[in-house]
């Protein structure tokens, strides 16, 4: 009986020592926690407040008379330090919950399952849905007008995709293509008038010939350097065309660029237009509706093209040249005429889709063709994964979407485009998709993690 | 003869500002082997910072023109290096041992912060100051064309100078230089024999940055203004100086800054002003070509 | 008619700088044979097959590749890519030099990538499907599953050449480089990191490749044991300059050789060998 109740008790004394324990334990685990939460906290603040005293505290301005005035914003100087101090706290808590950046999660195997089979399943469900959009849509002339800018933008990371993410040639002036497409068909189009079906090949020949021109000059230049010379080219062609005043209109650009016929067939309201020719009411909505399934046929174009280069002995080689340049040259593949045949191709897709742009627009002018934009879609392409079709669509609706949302506030845009790839580089520097899928198979097709893929040199 | 000698002038004064920019650039090439695309942002708001304080003493009624410019040197020179420090922090360390794509664009998106960041704060319009330092030299007045040489420009340049020395016996006396050159060489060796790789590389971006400053401030001095995108062809400049003088070089970068200022100033004067950007651009492109280590530069044999 | 000898390197020099690493080096390499290459480490040996695949302009001397027809060519004269496509020099690199990320067939059909450029019409024969075409791809498949089973990885096939264990990843290179179909093959260190079974494989395997495809190796190594094993020739380097050259067992007891590899002088090696060991 004794016994009985001793063993009865001792579990009991045993509890209470615990529970009376364990808040003193997890109070000291906490303590050094906060204290260190709160001494970053407070150092990002210091921090905030030094740099931003003077460019936000202090606003300057040139007067009426041509004088520098200034005044003073510390409310505004305040606030921004405040949540700069308040977003550092949570940060950290993020960070102590979340793991470091990088930490492998497992992910139950069903649920892995499961996500494999969604994920081969939206590339056909996105292509489908994207057909529809201008039936879904045919009285949102903005929607359908988003679409046509997202669509523009996965064709320009496509036509990237085979310079930076096949052959691992990091190219910054891209946009360099983008802008001899439009200025080639601009141009021959308002002074030979010749129609848009003929300028576009002749935009792309054009491109791919820059496309070479630039190829030949960097052909031994690797990574940092190639990706600045590329920069420079691109910076070259705008000021070129910003200055060549007489070819190209300079800063004013070229107006009264055709629009696009149904081959031949203009879509006008008048008697010779499409409209009438079908027998239906005309509505300003047919060439948006045109111009959409237009550029959605252009990009299918490259999409197609790409995949089966990536097939050919094409695109294995400048797969093989972004893996290994030296192993390439040892098993007898010319690495220049690779190059270029990889920056020529690119810039082709490029120049088909300035041809594009110039016609949707009606109006090209050297401002669309700055730095921002070959960043923009270098952005896209390491975004989506580099090499992966799928991504590289993907990240141009989210970056082209997430533009949109900004519309209003145009000023912060880029402010937020920047602090997004900074953010994003940090969090998944190989992109959205995480593997390459091979191009030949003799039993399986087993996507390799990018992990082993090499982001190569140039 | 004359024009000539005041073209030679001006570009040496517009060279010394983008040797102090190139610096930073062959610094941090020559550590991390990334280029820094934010770094000419960052001379850009060196200029930002220098003009602000500069407003802020003159009217609080400081009239004392030394002392303002020194106030102004100091003070641009401990933000703008913390701007430096707080860049690479952020959007640099994190990546260090990623892949070399995601430095860089981490760089262009930081550029576009900066950018657009000094944008907003400041507003989008060009900002203008009164000259501070008026005054000069004549050097020779025949022909009707006058020589002259600005105490502006005697300043830009002896600033140059002066700061040129201090960092080059930092960077070969000091135990801070010694680390930098080690982790130059190789960065894990050098971890293992108790250099600070981390605070070794951020001071490299500190000093980066504390000389754009400097760079920012003479520009303002020297042409009067300072705009928001004036860091972007600034940099590119910059950069190619500091190629041409072979990267990893400090005198080379200061030689190759020199090389670009007298370029571009004796081509607007010669030929035209429109291009002279294309001019700059174009060196780039044919020195990468030419001369890949630059006239300095250690070449680099390729291991098979 | 073609003659015994595949290869003739005759006075080969290369200097970097003021640095000599190959000077004035002279051998032969037999057709249908194996020659070694050896000698200790920093004797110049890379340097000199970085000359004969085209990775390295000389600064003297000449290297002829006499094929079977007959026909003569100066690698010297040859760039880089050059020299694997028309003088069918193939060759392995010291540090693995494999495509990580694409799988051991890709890696094998990129070996055949100028066959199969001729047989796609420049590409653009493929691009529209045209049925030569598809019979040149089969046919590289073919020949890429033929080498894959000859280095026993062809249930590895599909994997990432990245994944591969470090034996496989060796023999995958040499696959690869068979299957570029060369007359000459240089192998720099095959054998290096593989344990003692996986050496002996690797030497029955380039003992098939002598013999069965009748092609010539080139091998620099340091395993002893598959130089002894299947060497027919050995040429000894040291400081740049060739000391001795013979058959495996000539060059083992040869005093220069042995007193290259100890670091010690010739007197010194003989006095070793004479006092018996």
């Amino acid at each position: 009986m004794t016994g009985a109740r001793v063993t009865a008790a001792v579990p009991k004394a045993t509890s209470e020592a615990t529970s009376e324990a364990t808040p003193k334990a997890t109070a000291i685990s906490h303590a050094p926690g906060v204290a260190f939460i709160l001494k970053k906290a407070l150092i990002s603040a210091l921090v905030a407040l030094v740099l931003f005293s003077l460019m936000i505290g202090v606003r300057t301005e040139a007067g009426p008379t041509g004088q520098l005035t200034y005044w003073t914003r510390f409310d505004d100087l305040a606030i921004i330090v405040g949540a700069v101090f308040g977003g550092s706290i949570v940060v950290e808590l993020l960070r102590q919950w979340w793991g470091p950046v990088g930490t492998i999660r497992v992910v139950p195997s069903s649920v892995q399952r499961s996500l494999a089979v969604a994920r081969r399943a939206i590339a056909p469900v996105l292509l489908i849905f994207t057909f529809l959009v201008p039936v879904i849509f045919y009285d949102q002339r903005y929607i359908l007008d988003l679409g046509i800018l997202v669509l523009t933008y996965v064709m320009l990371g496509w036509g990237l995709n085979v310079v930076v993410g096949l052959a691992g040639l990091l190219d910054l002036g891209y946009v360099a293509f983008y802008a001899v497409g439009a200025y080639s068909y601009a141009l021959l189009a308002t002074n030979f008038g010749l129609s848009f079906w003929i300028c576009l090949p002749l935009a792309g020949i054009l491109a791919a010939l820059w496309g070479v021109m630039l190829g030949f000059p960097v052909l031994r230049l690797r990574g940092d350097y190639l990706a600045i010379v590329t920069l420079a080219f691109g910076e070259i062609i705008r000021l070129v065309i910003i200055n060549w005043q007489s070819l190209t209109g300079g800063p004013n650009g070229v107006s009264g660029i055709p629009r696009p016929t149904l081959f031949g067939i203009p879509l006008t309201p008048g008697d010779d237009g499409l409209a009438a020719k079908l027998g239906i009411e005309f509505s300003p909505t047919h060439r948006i509706v045109f111009l959409f399934y237009l550029i959605l046929a252009l990009a299918l174009l490259t999409n197609w093209v790409t995949i089966r280069l990536r097939r050919l002995p094409i695109g294995r080689a400048w797969e093989a040249l972004r893996e290994d340049e030296v192993a390439c040259r040892a098993l007898g593949i010319n690495i220049t005429t690779t190059k270029l045949t990889a920056f020529a191709t690119g810039a082709m897709f490029g120049g088909f889709a300035g041809a594009f742009f110039a016609t949707r627009q009606g109006f090209i002018s050297p401002e669309s063709f700055t730095f921002q934009e070959s960043a923009l879609v270098l952005a896209i392409v390491v975004l989506g994964g580099m090499g992966s079709q799928l991504g590289v669509a993907l990240a141009a609706l989210a970056m082209i979407g997430g533009f949109e949302l900004f519309r209003g506030f145009e000023q912060y845009r880029m402010l937020v485009f920047g602090l997004a790839m900074v953010l994003l580089m940090i969090w998944r520097p190989r992109g959205l998709i995480g593997h390459r899928a091979p191009t030949v198979f003799l039993q399986h097709s087993q996507a390799i993690s990018s992990d082993l893929v090499k982001e190569g040199h140039g | 003869m004359d024009y000539f000698a005041q073209q030679l002038i001006n570009g040496i004064v517009l060279g010394s500002i983008y040797g102090l920019i190139a610096i930073g650039y062959t610094m941090v090439y020559g550590i991390v082997g990334m280029i820094n695309f934010a770094h000419g942002d960052i001379f850009m708001i060196g200029g930002f910072i220098a003009l602000i304080s500069f407003l802020i003493l003159v009217s609080i009624g400081l009239t004392v023109v030394p002392v303002i410019l020194l106030i102004v040197l100091l003070v641009s020179m401990a933000i703008t290096a913390l701007y430096g420090w707080t860049v690479e922090r952020i959007a640099y360390r994190p990546l260090r041992h990623s892949f070399r794509l995601a430095p860089m664009l981490s760089a262009i998106g930081m550029s576009f912060v900066l950018t657009n960041y000094s944008q907003v704060a400041q507003g989008a319009r060009v900002k203008p100051v009164p000259p501070i330092i008026t005054g000069g030299y004549t050097l020779a007045d025949q022909n009707g064309f006058v020589v002259r040489l600005s105490n502006a420009q005697i300043i830009v340049v002896i600033t140059t100078i002066v700061l040129l020395a201090i960092f080059t016996w930092l960077v070969a006396k000091t135990r801070l230089g010694r680390d930098m050159r080690a982790c130059e060489q190789d960065q894990t060796m050098a971890a293992l024999l108790g250099v600070d790789v981390d605070r070794t590389i951020s001071m490299t971006f500190v000093i980066g940055a504390a000389l754009a400053a400097v760079a920012g401030m003479m520009y303002l001095l020297y042409y009067g203004l300072v705009d928001f995108f004036m860091g972007f062809v600034a940099g590119i400049k910059a950069f190619t100086a500091a190629v041409l003088g072979g990267i990893g070089s400090l005198p080379g970068a200061m030689l190759g800054g020199l090389a670009i200022g007298l370029i571009e100033t004796l081509w607007s004067a010669y030929f035209s002003v429109e291009y002279k950007d294309v001019a700059a651009f174009s060196i780039l492109i044919i020195v990468l070509i030419f001369l890949p280590t630059g006239l300095l530069g250690r070449p680099e044999v390729e291991k098979v | 008619m073609s003659g015994e000898t595949i290869l003739t390197v005759d006075c080969l020099a290369m200097r970097f700088g003021g640095i000599v690493a190959v000077n004035d080096l002279s051998f032969d390499a037999r057709r249908r044979k194996i020659t070694a290459l050896i000698g200790p480490n920093g004797a110049g040996k890379t340097t000199v097959f970085n000359c004969i695949t085209g990775f390295y302009k000389p600064s003297g001397g000449s290297m002829r590749l006499t094929h079977d027809d007959g026909r003569n060519i100066q690698l010297e004269r040859l760039n880089d890519f050059r020299i694997s496509k028309q003088a069918k020099v193939a060759r392995t690199f010291q540090n693995i030099r494999l495509f990580p990320g694409m799988t051991a067939l890709e890696n094998l059909m990129v070996a055949q990538h100028n066959a199969l450029m001729l047989a796609s019409g420049l590409t653009f024969l493929g691009l529209i499907g045209a049925p030569s075409w598809r019979t040149a791809e089969k046919r590289a498949i073919d020949l890429a599953t033929f080498w894959l089973d000859r280095v026993g990885l062809l249930d590895r096939a599909d994997d990432a050449a990245g994944n591969l264990p470090y034996g496989d990843q060796r023999r995958l290179e040499i696959a690869r480089a068979m299957c570029t179909e060369p007359a000459l093959l240089c192998l720099d260190e095959p054998a290096a990191g593989l344990n003692a079974r996986e050496s002996a494989a690797l030497s029955e395997l380039l003992l098939s490749i002598r013999d069965g495809q009748g092609v010539s190796i080139l091998l620099i190594e340091h395993d002893m044991s598959v130089v002894m094993e299947i060497s027919d020739h050995v040429v000894v380097m040291d400081y740049g300059v060739k000391i001795a050259e013979g058959t495996p067992h000539e060059v083992r007891d040869n005093p220069k050789v042995i007193a290259a590899y100890l670091g010690a002088d010739e007197e010194e090696a003989i006095a070793v060998m004479e006092s018996g060991t």
